[in-house]
């Protein structure tokens, strides 16, 4: 049994994201890992904090930090933009002894303290390296039968440096796709960005990032998505009819988050893997290995 | 040997910014911009804004539109001949910006942003719907019609939660003091 | 015996004098110890300087001398002999370095002047326990050895081969001409560099004085200064070389097809081959890796032979002088040098490991190297530019800094590929008249004779230069323009604008980088790396042949990038020196080397395995170890390393070392 101190992130907990909490506990399950969540953790800010007011965006995950600290494990979050932003403040603190000193200060104001040693790890990196992909294919119980499956990373998994894969040409999510029996489609634009937070203020602009996706893995032959951000899921997936509206496409590809991918090739049900939160619907694609 | 140098100028101000000592090291390659998925929508390009930053004009460069435009997706960073880290210094300032009054930016992504902090200030949490609803009203409550139908379907699914999460009353009011006492101490420089 | 001490302490203009009190350090001087004579000057290495030095030596009698001014590397010869020429041992002369240890790195002024005080006085109380050495001479083998039969090796060679002298001239590949014969035609001149450097290979082949061996590399190199001992390994290339005609028959009959390496992959050579048309020597060679029969011997079978055979069913005889043999076995050859010559080069980086630019996934998408074997005109495509295809490019992309510039790869400028872009661009309006040109840099460095005018000629000749570089090279097309291309996406820097090139060909021009075995050819000639990885010299400015190594020299590419001309020049230098060193036939050996007690020695061999230089040997008879003193570097790690402490440094004796820290602690 492994354990770590889990942040689920606000999308996953209780967010727009909730399959992708839920699935990440039961396939969590299934490997021989758990997963604590970290009592009384705060939103990590994300972007806007960084954009708005910097101290505080590092103070929002330096309590985080503070909390996980105690517990003495790593620290894993499935959500990309979660990651980035811990990652960040961790390796910010380190850098610049006055950030450092500001930070420490606001912490003190909240009765905290944070020394520096938590390592964030993101969920996909726990599963390939600490698991290992054959310890997952071990746990497989139905193949995905060469399903075609688009790896889509995002961005903030896998950049800045350094992380657990390539900055421009990932492929730990291909591997496990292979490892699960499925087909990893090539896909150019796996990496590149959905438009994340942008779709709310300047959704012209993310729709036609987001179209350039969908199209890259329409293209090579996709049958669905998978990916590791709660965001990006939610771009890809809630926003694909208003970039067929807008564009005159015809996209039907269901994305999934990787765990519930992982969770059907595990056998497990609807309660554990959520996939009718999915709103393009999955069916279709996966109805055969229901 | 120490170097001394006047911190007078807005170059030496964005270089004691974390994030920012990288923009003396310029060579103007404009791998950034090549990068940056939305260069074409930004007033100025990335790496313009670092031309400006060093002749010092600071008041273009803080009412430009380019950083809210940016989506942190690294890749500039990743691929800076000299390693500068373009992302953190479009996050710098942008804050620098909010402190001085300069966001606007014609763009409304500085007021999403704001709607989001407020949320996470009060209740260390994100409540996605609520959270959503409020920057339509405070923006533009039309084009929160537009937004209905992607509303209704994530809520057919399950996904809008109506409750939002909050923390324990103990965290709430430690997360207070710590965001208080940070934005008391002003900027990272 | 009484000593009698000068100091002299040095201004240095202001480069001491700035930062440290120089009168408070000599009035601190006058009272030490031993001290009978203090001074301070504003530049002591002068004329006038060491005519100080050399006067108290004969009035006052001083027996020792210290000068406390800038690093021993920079003057210490200068003093010595100053001291020498007084008629004082030049090892009862210490320098006191309170520049680049004192006044160069410190900004407090009374604490820097402290310091110096703490360290004229350490040696002050060093120089006391000093003792008068004697210089060795040593002759000077007049044989000089050359690695690398590229330009900077061809150049040094008959440099040295034509004043007489013997090299032995050693190149890895089956022919010289290096990087310099793949090339099609030459910035700024655009001469042709085969038509340039085919006379000079020609000559080398041919040349009573040069022994050229190629398919050839140093295994190892024992000895010093003046006497190298070089063991050299001559591989197997399956020839009679005195047999072998050059005729190139044997290529015809082999069936065996291979990518040829000449060619950058891009046209292809038999197993057995002639390695280029104007090889030097011209002789075939067979790749023991690819032929059939050499494989198939390792499994006791008899295939194939052609080439030897022939085709006796239609009456084709193979090679008519019977120069095949593969019974041949690599050869050990030993040669005895005065000198060595280091000129192996650089490799092309390659771009594979830059995923965004798409080298290996797209086609169309080369390297420099490959782009001059194309535009060669004894090429794989006899000169003409043409696309995988086959078709003639309308479009072309030359994308500068690949490699170079670059935190993430190489930090350094490669100094060449501004002017090889322009050349490509050049050759490229020259052969695809219709085609657009783009080149895309970020800085134009056209720094050489006729350089910037070339520069200015291609802006005549209508490329079009964008100032910015590259961010990545994608298929994927937004617009109608774009389908079917290679788009090149940049900002254009001077309209501030992202832009899209749809271009059909891309041509990287890519970093210089030491070559992969840099490190053990480092270990071969004792040589060290900078931290770019190329060959250190001994100094950047003022000695960029000599390496710390007395006797080894580098030259050319394998010490930093350059072009042809100071590649040239450089080689021409480093013959120089070597020649000087010949014709002065002998060499003084630096007498600050370790000696064995041989009465306390245990003969328990530590030292002989630690040594960096092995100079230690083991003497069976006696029983004890043996230093020989011209190759000793004086380094010290016998000394501490010695369980009985036999060994003692010259110069660097226990009483000295403690003596120069109490001065400083005191």
């Amino acid at each position: 049994m492994r354990y770590y101190t889990y942040f689920p992130g606000c999308s996953s907990s209780e967010g727009g994201a909730k399959a992708y909490g839920r699935s990440t506990q039961a396939v969590s399950k299934v490997l021989d890992i758990e997963l604590i969540e970290l009592d009384d953790w705060n939103c990590c800010g994300s972007t806007p904090y960084s954009s708005i007011e910097e101290i505080a965006s590092f103070c929002l995950s330096a309590r985080n930090l503070a909390l996980a600290e105690k517990r003495g494990f790593d620290l894993v979050t499935p959500c990309s933009s979660c990651y980035v932003i811990l990652n960040r403040t961790n390796s910010h603190l380190k850098e610049y002894p006055q950030l450092k000193a500001k930070v420490d200060e606001a912490l003190g104001a909240g009765g905290m303290e944070y020394h520096g040693t938590v390592r964030v790890r993101h969920l996909l990196d726990v599963f390939i390296n600490d698991i290992g992909y054959d310890a997952i294919a071990a746990k497989m119980k139905r193949s995905l039968g060469g399903l075609k499956v688009a790896a889509y990373y995002g961005c903030q998994m896998v950049r800045p440096r350094p992380s657990f894969d390539h900055p421009e040409n990932p492929q730990s999510l291909d591997k496990l796709i292979t490892s699960l029996g499925g087909e990893p489609v090539p896909f150019p634009l796996k990496s590149r960005c959905c438009g994340g937070s942008l779709i709310i203020s300047e959704e012209a602009l993310a729709l036609d990032l987001i179209k350039k996706i969908l199209d890259s893995a329409s293209v090579n032959g996709a049958e669905c998505l998978i990916t590791p951000c709660p965001l990006c899921q939610t771009n890809l997936d809630a926003y694909q009819s208003r970039v067929n509206k807008k564009f005159k496409t015809n996209f039907n590809l269901p994305v999934l988050f990787f765990t519930q991918l992982m969770g059907i090739a595990f056998g497990l049900g609807e309660e554990d893997l959520g996939l009718k939160t999915c709103i393009v619907p999955t069916e279709r694609v996966l109805a055969k290995y229901l | 040997m120490e170097k001394r140098t006047r911190a007078d100028t807005f170059v030496d101000e964005i270089s004691a910014i974390p994030g920012g000592e990288g923009i003396r090291l310029c060579i103007q390659c404009g791998t950034c911009t090549a990068s940056c998925p939305n260069a074409d929508r930004m007033d100025h390009t990335p790496s313009q804004l670092i031309a400006m930053v060093r002749a010092g004009m600071r008041e273009e460069v803080l009412s430009s539109n380019a950083m809210w435009h940016c989506l942190s997706c690294y890749l500039c960073t990743v691929r800076c001949p000299r390693g500068i880290k373009q992302t953190d210094l479009m996050h710098a300032l942008e804050c620098l910006a909010v402190r001085e009054g300069l966001s606007h930016g014609r763009t409304l992504t500085p007021a999403m942003y704001r709607s989001f902090n407020a949320f996470v200030y009060s209740l260390g949490s994100l409540p996605e719907l609520g959270f959503m609803t409020w920057f339509y009203m405070l923006t533009n409550p039309l084009r929160a019609l537009r937004m209905i139908p992607v509303a209704l379907a994530l809520l057919r699914h399950g996904r809008l939660s109506i409750k939002a999460r909050r923390l324990t009353p103990e965290g709430t009011n430690q997360l207070k003091a710590i965001l208080d006492k940070a934005e008391s101490l002003g900027g990272t420089s | 015996m009484e000593r009698r001490i000068g100091v002299y302490t040095c201004h240095c203009g202001s480069n001491i004098a700035g930062i440290v009190d120089c009168e408070g350090v000599t009035e601190f001087a006058r009272g030490l110890d031993s001290v009978v004579i203090a001074r301070d000057y504003k530049y002591m290495c002068s004329d006038p300087g060491q005519n100080l030095i050399k006067a108290d030596i004969k009035e006052h009698g001083l027996n020792r001398v210290v000068v406390a001014s800038c690093s021993p590397r920079m003057h210490e010869p200068t003093f010595r002999r100053a001291c020498q020429d007084a008629g004082l041992n030049q090892y009862l002369f210490e320098m006191a370095n309170i520049r680049e240890h004192c006044s160069w790195v410190h900004v407090d002024k009374k604490m820097a002047t402290e310091k110096a005080k703490a360290l004229v006085s350490a040696a002050v109380r060093r120089v006391y326990y000093q003792e008068p050495l004697e210089t060795k001479e040593v002759p000077v083998n007049p044989n000089v050895l050359v690695v690398g039969g590229g330009i900077a090796g061809i150049q040094a060679a008959l440099e040295v081969a034509d004043s007489g002298h013997q090299v032995y001239l050693v190149e890895k590949d089956p022919s010289i001409g290096g990087h310099m014969a793949m090339f099609d035609k030459t910035f700024p001149t655009l001469d042709c560099a085969a038509c340039i450097l085919t006379p000079k290979m020609t000559t080398v082949g041919q040349h009573p004085c040069i022994k050229l061996m190629t398919l050839s590399e140093v295994e190892d190199v024992s000895g010093y200064v003046g006497n190298f001992k070089v063991k050299i390994r001559k591989k197997a290339k399956y020839i009679d070389e005195e047999k072998c005609t050059g005729c190139g028959f044997c290529q015809e009959l082999c069936p065996i097809n291979v990518p040829s390496e000449f060619d950058c992959g891009l046209g292809k050579r038999k197993a057995i081959y002639i390695p280029s048309p104007y090889a030097v020597p011209n002789k075939a060679i067979i790749d023991a890796e690819k032929c059939s029969h050499l494989k198939g011997l390792a499994e006791g079978k008899d295939v194939c032979r052609i080439c030897q055979k022939g085709i006796e069913k239609k009456g084709i005889v193979g090679c008519e002088a019977d120069a095949i043999d593969f019974s041949q076995q690599d050869e050990i050859i030993e040669v005895e040098v005065g000198n060595i010559i280091v000129a192996t080069g650089f490799q092309q980086f390659d771009p594979t490991v830059i995923y965004q630019y798409g080298y290996g996934r797209y086609d169309n998408v080369t390297t420099g190297l490959e782009f001059e074997r194309m535009s060669n005109a004894s090429g794989p495509t006899s000169g003409e530019v043409l696309l995988a295809n086959g078709q003639k490019p309308e479009s072309i992309a030359i994308l500068h800094c690949v490699g170079s510039r670059d935190e993430n790869y190489h930090k350094y400028c490669s100094r060449v590929c501004c002017m090889y872009s322009l050349k490509y661009s050049h050759l490229l309006r020259e052969k695809v008249p219709e085609a657009a040109v783009y080149q895309l840099y970020i800085d134009m460095r056209c720094a050489g004779p006729g350089y910037e005018e070339f520069y200015e000629r291609l802006q005549e000749e209508g490329v079009n230069f964008v100032r910015g570089r590259a961010g990545e090279i994608t298929n994927i097309a937004e617009r109608p323009e774009e389908e079917g291309k290679l788009i090149v996406i940049c900002e254009d820097t001077l309209v501030r604008r992202k832009r899209r090139l749809p271009v059909d060909m891309v041509i990287m021009s890519c970093a210089l980088e030491p070559r992969a075995d840099a490190e053990q050819v480092a270990r071969t000639f004792s040589l060290s790396r900078k931290a770019d990885g190329f060959f250190l010299e001994k100094h950047p400015k003022l000695d960029p042949v000599a390496t710390m190594t007395d006797g080894v020299f580098v030259v050319g590419c394998c010490q930093s990038p350059k072009d042809i001309p100071d590649t040239v020049a450089q080689a021409s230098a480093a013959a120089a020196r070597a020649l000087a060193m010949i014709s002065k036939g002998k060499v003084e050996i630096e007498a600050a080397t370790a000696v064995v007690d041989e009465e306390h020695c245990a003969g328990c061999r530590v030292c002989v395995g630690l040594c960096p230089y092995k100079a230690i040997s083991f003497d069976e008879e006696k029983k004890i170890a043996h230093i020989n003193e011209a190759i000793c570097k004086g380094c010290g790690v016998c000394v501490a390393a010695c369980p009985s402490g036999a060994i003692t440094g010259r110069h660097f004796t226990s009483e000295q070392i403690m003596a120069e820290i109490e001065g400083v602690l005191v």
